[in-house]
């Protein structure tokens, strides 16, 4: 038996792609070998997730092969071995998963902007996609909420409500309302629906009477035992459980992935290793990032079906994770037209194109949603549609990330006469530290500079930002790693998965047409850049990775770099395969439509060939695509 | 290199098909193993719990929620027709009466002394499962529906909207770039399943669907015509519920794309022929695409099922383009080159060559093709 892994094979089972990576100890370091990908296979005619594995498997073995290691195997009779004899197999075996469609689940609590905020946070912290929030103040009347359980038929429903001790008739209400309902899972019609119940003590016996006997009722911890306080995990815990349990296993192919999982940990006996939902895993790696460097991050996942946005704020390190079901680039790409509109979209474009095109070309890529762009136009349009998905997701996730709602430390007089009792969003774009970027569309981005523009553009930072990138899509894999070995996950990740691109300056306020934005000095290894910035610019100075570059940088015209309206900051820029970006194009409150709110946006001229002009302008300053294909 | 699995389309003259017909909750099989079914035979039934309906009889009679089970006329699972009394109080010393009476027929569900509400459940609501397509009973899942296996003509759709239909086939163009206008489409075409060509706009939808045409089968529509048959703009590909009163399947996509010329010869050759189709599409999870089912004579014998390959690419394979440029049209593999390359839009991926109708080759990513299975 191996008393420490040698080499590690993990796989994420993509709602479109496999994708697998080869790890490796070399020289006592655990590096990234290769990475083989395939389309996942839970289509027809195979039905079975594990064909896509074995194919993205194989193709790690060929590249293997192709770097010169002819001997190495990894699978032997259309099987990954484990553990690793002398050339043949691996040590351990890992995977993550969101093919399948994810967790769908409903949740339900007594007050909407409580304990139904907290069902929401406990069931999207375990990886699922909320449709719908149940709540006794929802405005519904009873036959609309029974109407809607059966409509939707979640895999999942978490039943939350009251404070332990508190009152049970709104908790009993609900109860009712669920065993109404009726409800049927979607998968297997021999099956009962899931129930975790996860409130108020006193009103579990009432809760057991009217579901035990027509579900799968899990009663465990409340998820707010006390009104200042969540308790969160209990719930989490048995949401993945019964994830893995109930839904996971129905998908094509995962009992038999379920037990391919293992590790050889040098215990006495191989350990399963559980397949663990994408989302989660990604999540794993957004915190370590946060707790190594004690910094605020924000990451994204877009993938083709949906968008996951982790941010850590705060002092306390608050871990938040939303789940944008519906927004992704290739399966729900059009569910991205339908939520933001076509003007949205086309604004980010720096060429004409009728709307039926456009329109066509993003129902094409609906329905066979593995393709990629050939043209570079088309790279162009499907970059302009990716602002637009991690845009709406992050407002998503900015109204999820809040202070506790329903307690307050210190009351004023207004709060007496108010309706509701709101948190305030967490996510402070001046403070953030790092935004890093995972998924297709960006950690496969042709040029790094496209990954950079389209973080710049979809989430708007304010203020000094660093800008990061997954190299090669391989975070869930990593996350999922970190539960075996967490030293062979960090060794991957600083050497071979984080990609710095650089640092965007970016000061907040309101676009003033000719007029100085900032004044910079920026002391470059190989000169002093020092310049006044007008408004509506973006600038590219070349920073290589691990540089760092000393800066001044008076922020004009009622701008704010993080210490104030027009105060100087002196400050360490660091650099990567971009470099640092000033970007001086303003951010000003602007009602958005699609949302049906006030979003922060950039300052675009509106007439059509200004507009053009302008992010054709901005593309060449950060050399996102060849000059000549803008023309 | 490993040859990974392209996706495709599967059209054929000769298929053995098998389809589940499942119940959406547990209930009865009305047919057995060996049973010759036609399309609309009824072949498994259950009930669907009926509606429900609260009524919150504490607030009605002004009594706590407590005091509701003694003031209930009517019991858990009782029936009760529609303006029975449901629950009684007495008023003012006994004097007057104050009554709940039922607002549905149904029986009484749940009585609760917390809430004080009282769930009444209307009958319920039968469910039967037809065949949908002409065959052979070949297994049956206890209380939960059968298999049903024949020997048909089959075109596979990209894309559809509407529900499972029958219908007889019935040619509208005569080439596959042919343009399917309202001209073409007259009484004649009612309870058929109309072929058009390349593409179809909504005022031929319309004319269709006033002739009473039980479908369209065609290459492609324009996204502007579908989102205002459907009155939404279409988020993700799930569909097959739409209720429009026409089914559709598309065979290429969307916007003007000649249908594949074998889709469109099998089509021309079957006209007059029977068949069973839906527009069920479903791409994430489980995926499911629209169908053509063309059932044709058969023995027994012949329903073996050849199991199914992870066939890869390979030289001489047919194939689909399915994005820009040269979009929708068919060539067949000349070159598998194992290294990977950079193509227009600086995206360095594995690519094939391909021979195109006219002797021009051409490089393609291998994700942007579609194999055309047989």
């Amino acid at each position: 038996m191996a008393t420490e892994l040698r080499s590690i094979l993990a796989t994420d089972c993509g709602s479109t792609t496999t994708k697998a990576i080869l790890i490796e100890k070399i020289d006592g370091v655990y590096r990234l070998i290769v990475r083989g990908e395939a389309p996942t296979t839970v289509e027809a005619p195979f039905d079975d997730v594990t064909k896509g594995v074995l194919n993205a498997v194989e193709e790690v073995e060929d590249l293997v092969h192709l770097k010169g290691d002819k001997n190495r195997k990894i699978l032997r009779n259309g099987k990954i071995v484990v553990p690793q004899k002398d050339n043949l197999g691996v040590d351990a075996y890992v995977s993550t998963s969101s093919a399948g469609g994810g967790l769908q689940m409903m949740v339900a609590g007594v007050v909407k902007s409580m304990t139904g905020e907290s069902a929401e946070r406990a069931a999207l912290g375990a990886g699922a996609i909320v449709m719908d929030v149940l709540a006794s103040n929802d405005k519904r009347l009873p036959h609309q909420r029974i109407e809607r359980i059966r409509h939707l038929r979640p895999d999942m429903i978490l039943l939350s409500g009251g404070i332990d001790g508190g009152t049970t008739k709104h908790v009993a209400e609900l109860a009712e309302i669920i065993s109404a309902a009726d409800p049927k899972p979607r998968l297997g019609s021999g099956y009962k629906l899931p129930i975790i119940f996860a409130g108020n003590v006193e009103a579990r016996d009432f809760v057991k009477e009217n579901l035990s006997h027509k579900t799968d009722l899990i009663i465990t911890d409340n998820i707010r035992p006390v009104l200042e306080r969540e308790n969160l995990g209990p719930a989490r815990d048995k949401i993945h459980d019964l994830f893995m349990e109930h839904v996971m296993a129905q998908a094509p192919g995962y009992k038999k992935l379920m037990t391919w999982t293992i590790a050889d940990t040098g215990m006495k006996k191989m350990e399963q290793v559980p397949i663990m939902p994408t989302p989660g895993a990604v999540g794993n790696i957004m915190k370590t990032i946060a707790k190594l460097e004690n910094i605020e991050v924000v990451g994204v996942d877009i993938g083709g079906a949906t968008t996951d946005i982790f941010s850590v704020f705060t002092d306390e390190q608050i871990f938040n994770r939303t789940v944008s079901a519906n927004l992704g680039l290739s399966y729900s790409i059009s569910n991205v037209l339908a939520s933001t509109g076509i003007d949205n979209i086309m604004r980010w474009v720096p060429f004409e194109i009728p709307e039926y095109q456009l329109r066509n070309m993003i129902k094409n890529k609906m329905i066979r949603p593995t393709t990629i762009p050939f043209l570079m136009k088309e790279l162009i349009l499907e970059q302009a549609i990716a602002k637009e998905a991690l845009r709406l997701a992050f407002e998503q996730h900015k109204e999820f990330a809040v202070t506790l709602k329903g307690t307050q430390k210190e009351s004023e007089i207004a709060d007496a006469f108010a309706q509701t009792v709101s948190g305030q969003t967490i996510v402070d774009m001046g403070s953030l530290d790092i935004l890093v970027g995972s998924g297709g569309v960006l950690s496969h981005a042709p040029r790094r500079n496209q990954a950079a523009m389209m973080l710049i553009d979809g989430f708007l930072p304010e203020g000094i930002t660093k800008l990061a990138v997954d190299s090669i899509f391989m975070m869930p894999q990593l996350g999922v790693l970190s539960t075996i070995s967490e030293k062979a996950a960090t060794e991957v990740f600083n050497k071979d998965c984080l990609i710095h691109l650089g640092t965007c300056v970016a000061p907040k306020g309101k676009y003033k047409e000719g007029k100085i934005a900032l004044h910079a000095k920026i002391e470059l290894p190989d000169r002093v850049y020092e310049e006044d910035i007008k408004f509506g610019e973006m600038v590219l100075l070349k920073l290589g990775v691990g540089q760092n570059a000393k800066a001044k940088l008076k922020p004009l015209s009622g701008l704010d770099l993080g210490a104030g309206r027009n105060t100087e900051v002196n400050t360490k820029l660091s650099g990567g395969v971009v470099g640092i970006i000033i970007d001086t194009r303003g951010r000003e409150i602007h009602y958005d439509e699609s949302l049906n709110k006030e979003t922060m946006r950039i300052h675009l001229p509106s007439e059509n060939s200004e507009r053009i002009k302008a992010l054709k302008k901005w593309m060449e300053a950060l050399e996102v695509y060849p000059k000549n294909k803008l023309d | 290199m490993a040859q990974a699995y392209t996706p495709g389309l599967t059209i054929s003259r000769h298929i053995i098909l098998k389809k589940d017909r499942i119940l959406p909750l547990k209930g009865e099989v009305v047919v057995k193993k060996g049973d010759k079914v036609s399309a609309d035979d009824i072949v498994a039934r259950t009930d669907l719990p009926g509606e429900v309906v609260p009524i919150n009889v504490a607030n009605k009679l002004g009594i706590p929620p407590g005091d509701v089970p003694q003031k209930m006329v009517k019991q858990a699972g009782d029936k009760i027709e529609k303006g029975e009394i449901i629950a009684s109080s007495k008023m003012l010393f006994g004097l007057f009466h104050s009554n709940v009476t039922s607002p549905v027929k149904g029986t009484v569900e749940n009585i609760s002394s917390i809430t004080g509400q009282v769930l009444l459940r209307e009958p319920p609501i039968p469910i039967e499962i037809k065949a949908f397509m002409d065959g052979i009973v070949s297994k049956v899942y206890e209380n939960e529906g059968v298999e049903i296996e024949n020997k048909s003509a089959y075109v596979q759709g990209i894309f559809g909207i509407g529900g499972e239909i029958t219908g007889e086939i019935k040619m509208a163009v005569k080439s596959p770039d042919g343009i399917l206008t309202s001209d073409f489409i007259d009484e004649s075409f009612q309870d058929k399943i109309i072929v058009g060509g390349s593409i179809v706009t909504l005022p031929v939808i319309k004319k269709a669907i006033d002739v009473k045409a039980k479908g369209i089968i065609v290459a492609g529509i324009d996204d502007k015509d579908l989102k205002e048959l459907l009155g939404f703009d279409i988020g993700v590909a799930i569909t097959g519920h739409e209720d429009k009163g026409i089914t559709i399947v598309l065979t290429e996509g969307f916007g003007p794309i000649d249908m594949a010329d074998n889709t469109f010869n099998l089509l021309k050759d079957f006209e007059g022929y029977k068949a069973s189709m839906h527009g069920k599409t479903q791409i994430r999870a489980g995926v499911m695409r629209p169908e053509i089912i063309i059932p044709i004579p058969f023995k027994e014998e012949e329903l073996k099922v050849k199991e199914e390959e992870a066939t890869g690419l390979k030289i001489g394979s047919p194939i689909r383009i399915i994005r820009e440029p040269n979009f929708g049209k068919i060539c067949t593999v000349s070159a598998l080159p194992e290294d990977l390359a950079i193509v227009q839009s600086e995206t360095k991926v594995r690519i094939l060559k391909a021979k195109m109708k006219d002797g021009k080759e051409i490089i393609i990513p291998r994700a942007n093709v579609e194999a055309i299975e047989e």
